[in-house]
């Protein structure tokens, strides 16, 4: 697998063979406050890079979801719309959003590194 | 303009707010638990909520100001005893809503508390109606803090003994480190609880004094999702200047006994809606599923026709799931009828339901 790579989003992607697992950044959920409702993208649906993706709900306002690279969505993850306060608890981990298969991997170049977007995030919130 | 500050900003920046602009004050949205978390904690315990930007208007005067007041509040003044409080609205001509409000009878006068956003407003629409008869203090230089949950009684009692002897929607003064507090009975949460009058350089004192009895700092975040439970109105999404209290479903708050004659500002449009009834009625709805519908979401029957619009949803912590309040027409007002929200262009399946969707849990009478 991949490192973790992150967009000016606050999504994080994975990459495993052809396939990318995106989800939202622990400092997303922070902004958001306690998330309430999830919604994602349809099984079998095509998503464009920057696009949105999904939507995410906390008791203040709705925010919407980026993929931060093109592809096919392949799986979703039912778990966190059934239970949405799993995204708070392990945002980075089992509540990631939907898997895609990628279309062109050169797609990923431009995300940020961890290192990267730690300072990103820590400068945007400030 | 510059950004107000309550005498508890110092406080919050402590206790980690983050902070919002709130009617051109800087107010705690939250605190670092969160709202979901500080929300439960209110209803199992005890939250602390400085609505201190809210107006505080104190209006002096005997028996001649409350004719003059009976000309403007749909209320039976002369029969409010005195410390007795009553929850009313300052209207216009046509009995649209410049603010929701509580007055309360005092020894020397009325005490009017305000929404802040409107408080201005109404003073300059209030001193024009009663001209310079009477004095009238917007009072700057008291706090007002609102501490509320099943576990208030005990913690403010320990601060200040004789406070659980009040009923609800009654107050009165009381002494505490060498100042005179003004204290009532209520609240906004569907709770227990009271609301303080405190002059704002005993404030910072007395919150951290209730805080270490074990009560919390509570946000505008949770304010808002316990009202909302609590199927209470805000000015500005369920109660505006185009709105009445009827048509706000608020029939109860008007003293039937001003009815016959009427003779307050807006009689006769609450008097012929009171009789005939009005187009759209506010009502609680919930949405099927998890799905949020915020405010200004549209609502439309089963074959496509819009009826109505939400002005205030959220998530209810309590509830454990969606919840809102909105206008709908007269016909679809009924409790378990089906309606339909266009959130994010989707038409969604959603009830009309029942008000509060969170049952109170008010002290009624002692005696």
């Amino acid at each position: 697998m991949s490192d973790v790579k992150f967009s000016k989003e606050h999504e994080w992607i994975t990459l495993e063979g052809d396939v990318a697992t995106i989800g939202i950044t622990k400092h997303a959920t922070e902004m958001l406050g306690d998330i309430v409702f999830a919604e994602l993208p349809e099984k079998g649906s095509n998503v464009e890079k920057d696009g949105t993706a999904g939507v995410v709900e906390s008791t203040k306002a709705a925010s919407d979801v980026y993929t931060p690279v093109s592809g096919e969505v392949v799986d979703t993850n039912q778990a966190i719309v059934d239970d949405p306060s799993k995204i708070n608890e392990d945002p980075e981990g089992s509540a990631w959003f939907f898997k895609l298969k990628m279309k062109d991997q050169s797609e990923m170049d431009s995300l940020m590194n961890k290192e990267e977007y730690d300072k990103f995030a820590k400068e945007s919130a400030s | 303009m510059e950004i107000k500050k309550t005498s508890l900003n110092k406080l919050h920046q402590i206790n980690k707010a983050k902070f919002v602009e709130f009617a051109g004050y800087e107010m705690p949205i939250q605190y670092s638990k969160g709202i979901i978390e500080e929300h439960k904690f209110t209803r199992l315990h005890s939250g602390i909520f400085d609505v201190s930007h809210m107006g505080q208007l104190f209006i002096y005067g005997n028996e001649s100001l409350t004719e003059e007041l009976e000309k403007i509040f749909p209320l039976d003044l002369k029969n409010l005893k005195q410390n007795s409080s009553k929850y009313s609205f300052l209207m216009n001509e046509d009995a649209g809503i410049y603010d929701d409000l509580i007055i309360t009878k005092i020894e020397e006068g009325f005490l009017i508390i305000l929404n802040a956003a409107c408080k201005d407003k109404d003073f300059e629409i209030l001193s024009n109606l009663l001209g310079s008869k009477f004095k009238m203090n917007l009072d700057n230089n008291r706090s007002l803090i609102a501490i509320q949950g099943p576990k208030s009684v005990e913690i403010l009692n320990s601060i200040i003994n004789g406070i659980d002897q009040l009923n609800f929607m009654t107050g009165n003064w009381f002494d505490s480190d060498n100042q005179k507090l003004f204290i009532t009975r209520s609240g906004y949460t569907g709770e227990d609880g009271f609301e303080i009058s405190i002059s704002n350089d005993k404030a910072e004192k007395f919150v951290e004094n209730l805080m270490e009895k074990g009560a919390q700092l509570i946000g505008l975040g949770a304010r808002d999702t316990l009202r909302l439970e609590a199927g209470l109105c805000l000015y500005g999404h369920e109660l505006d200047i185009n709105k009445t209290p009827v048509e706000a479903n608020l029939r109860w708050a008007i003293s039937k006994s001003r009815l016959s004659n009427g003779g307050f500002i807006g009689s006769k449009k609450i008097m012929d809606q009171m009789r005939d009834g009005s187009s759209q009625l506010r009502v609680g709805i919930k949405p099927e599923g998890r799905l949020i519908a915020r405010e200004k979401t549209k609502i439309f029957d089963n074959e496509d026709k819009q009826i109505g619009e939400i002005t205030s949803g959220t998530f209810g912590p309590s509830v454990k799931g969606p919840i809102a309040m909105g206008y709908v027409d007269k016909e679809f007002s009924k409790v378990d009828t089906k309606i339909f929200l266009e959130v994010r262009g989707k038409k969604h399946p959603a009830n009309i339901c029942a008000l509060p969707f969170y049952k109170k849990n008010y002290v009624k009478g002692l005696n």
